[in-house]
């Protein structure tokens, strides 16, 4: 956040030429993709294209075979990105720390990093909490949330860091509609609110339409379709056909 | 089997790095200070005044026998001072505490708990393996101080009822300060502080890479457990031959 706390500008993701095999299976084939600062991009795709190895290579938490990750054209991988910009993920699964309560997870990183008083961390956990629809769970441990409740602290503790790159791991999976709306806007007003950089991870259609300014289409691997949203939808590649138009096809009752 | 040596021995030194951060992680310290002080007292205290116990019962008898009544409460003191005290409890500490560590942090890190942490820019080292291993290298040595006392009155009590033996109590202390003096505790107590750190490190190392799901930290468990009692017992040998000289 800049001197008036009113917004401040997410950082640029470069992302050239990453592969990344695990034993025989390459998970990722070469991938290339540009994140402006502050846009949101969601790399939509089925189950099992590469799209989370990549955001964890993004954040660092991997390092590719091949290939380089550029943050405001810094290696993620310099000793010193880590500390100059503030970057937060959202795990699939919420990652929460089980020993703490959702309050201490969600205000974890300023009691770590001590960038406020006890009482200014709590109120701003209670803040965060609220915003996400968790009021009144601050005491209680992550084990007795449901799933998507978990899902909602970690996204409360990612806002609580005010990040420049936020990274999203399908952020609305065992999410009901109701909710997955609300994050699904929550992620958009953080994006508009302070600039972040917002990198989704999804495959729901519905939030990928409704919150990107960029869409890329992840298939086995490789990236194959990036443009804005109209631009995907009038997209002919068949597998992006099949991926946006998906859905039941039940036989008439004879 | 070597890389695992030099990961130990990497892990050991930026847990020595990071205590400058120990006044700042007190609250985890204390934590972890209490499960294993606290919640293994009693364990500890059955435990070694058997141990006592059962010395004096195998040896009482035979040196009695022979006349040497007044050997016997040197014998307990020096054995439980300078070697089970320190080696049983780093066993028992090793098999309830170093399981712990390992299966905690095991989980943490097969449930992504730990790469949270580290897109939080949180080094998992100064979260969760410092304040873990400071804790340990202070209570194995107090707790086995602990053992030592009680070892002593489970021997002393044991020479004093057991009819083939027949050593008061004060006797048989009166013998135990002619033997034992505050060097001999010492030295127990400084193996002690050497084997927390091997179980301390070799745990956490577990912990930290364990692989795959709930069989992962299973395995881990397993070879935390294992690989720290063989290294006490190693690491044993060679202190007691330094300390010798």
């Amino acid at each position: 956040m800049n001197d008036n706390g009113t917004t401040q500008h997410g950082v640029s993701v470069q992302v050239r030429g990453i592969r990344r095999s695990y034993g025989a299976q390459e998970v990722l084939k070469g991938i290339d993709l540009d994140v402006r600062p502050g846009e949101i991009f969601v790399i939509m795709g089925a189950s099992g294209s590469g799209k989370s190895v990549l955001l964890r290579h993004i954040i660092g938490l991997e390092a590719p075979d091949e290939g380089e990750i550029l943050i405001n054209g810094e290696s993620i991988h310099s000793v010193d990105v880590a500390s100059k910009y503030r970057m937060a993920l959202v795990f699939q699964s919420g990652a929460l720390l089980n020993s703490l309560t959702v309050g201490d997870n969600v205000g974890l990183y300023l009691s770590e990093h001590r960038l406020k008083s006890p009482d200014e961390i709590r109120k701003i956990v209670l803040d965060k909490l609220e915003v996400v629809g968790l009021k009144g769970t601050e005491d209680k441990l992550p084990s007795e949330l449901s799933g998507g409740m978990r899902k909602r602290a970690a996204i409360a503790r990612a806002l609580v860091i005010e990040p420049e790159l936020i990274l999203y791991d399908e952020p609305t999976s065992e999410l009901d509609p109701v909710s997955s709306v609300v994050i699904g806007e929550e992620i958009y007003k953080l994006n508009k609110r302070i600039g972040v950089t917002s990198l989704v991870v999804s495959h729901d259609r519905d939030l990928a339409f409704g919150i990107a300014d960029r869409i890329a289409v992840m298939h086995e691997g490789e990236i194959v379709a990036l443009g804005s949203t109209d631009e995907v939808k009038r997209s002919h590649n068949p597998i992006i056909r099949k991926f946006i138009h998906a859905d039941f096809k039940r036989q008439p009752k004879a | 089997m070597f890389q695992n040596i030099g990961e130990i021995a990497l892990l050991f030194w930026r847990t020595v790095l990071a205590l400058p951060l120990i006044w700042r992680q007190r609250a985890k310290v204390l934590d972890q200070f209490h499960e294993i002080g606290n919640a293994s007292l009693l364990m500890v205290a059955v435990l070694s005044f058997f141990l006592g116990g059962v010395i004096a019962l195998q040896t009482g008898p035979v040196l009695a026998e022979r006349g040497l009544h007044s050997a016997i409460g040197g014998l307990v003191g020096i054995s439980m001072a300078k070697e089970l005290a320190p080696i049983m409890m780093s066993i028992l500490i090793a098999g309830r505490i170093g399981s712990a560590f390992a299966a905690e942090i095991g989980s943490m890190r097969v449930y992504q708990e730990i790469d949270a942490l580290r897109t939080m820019n949180i080094n998992p080292v100064h979260f969760l393996v410092m304040p873990r291993l400071v804790a340990i290298a202070i209570g194995l040595p107090m707790l086995v101080t602990f053992a030592i006392l009680v070892g002593w009155l489970g021997g002393a009590t044991v020479a004093q009822v057991t009819t083939q033996i027949d050593v008061p109590f004060e006797s048989f202390f009166e013998n135990m300060k002619n033997v034992v003096g505050i060097s001999e505790v010492l030295h127990g107590v400084f193996k002690s502080f050497c084997f927390a750190w091997i179980i301390g490190v070799v745990s956490c190392h577990q912990g930290l890479t364990t692989r795959g799901g709930p069989r992962g930290i299973g395995r881990s468990v397993t070879k935390a457990v294992v690989n720290s009692i063989v290294l006490i017992v190693l690491f044993d040998y060679v202190l007691t031959r330094l300390l010798l000289h």
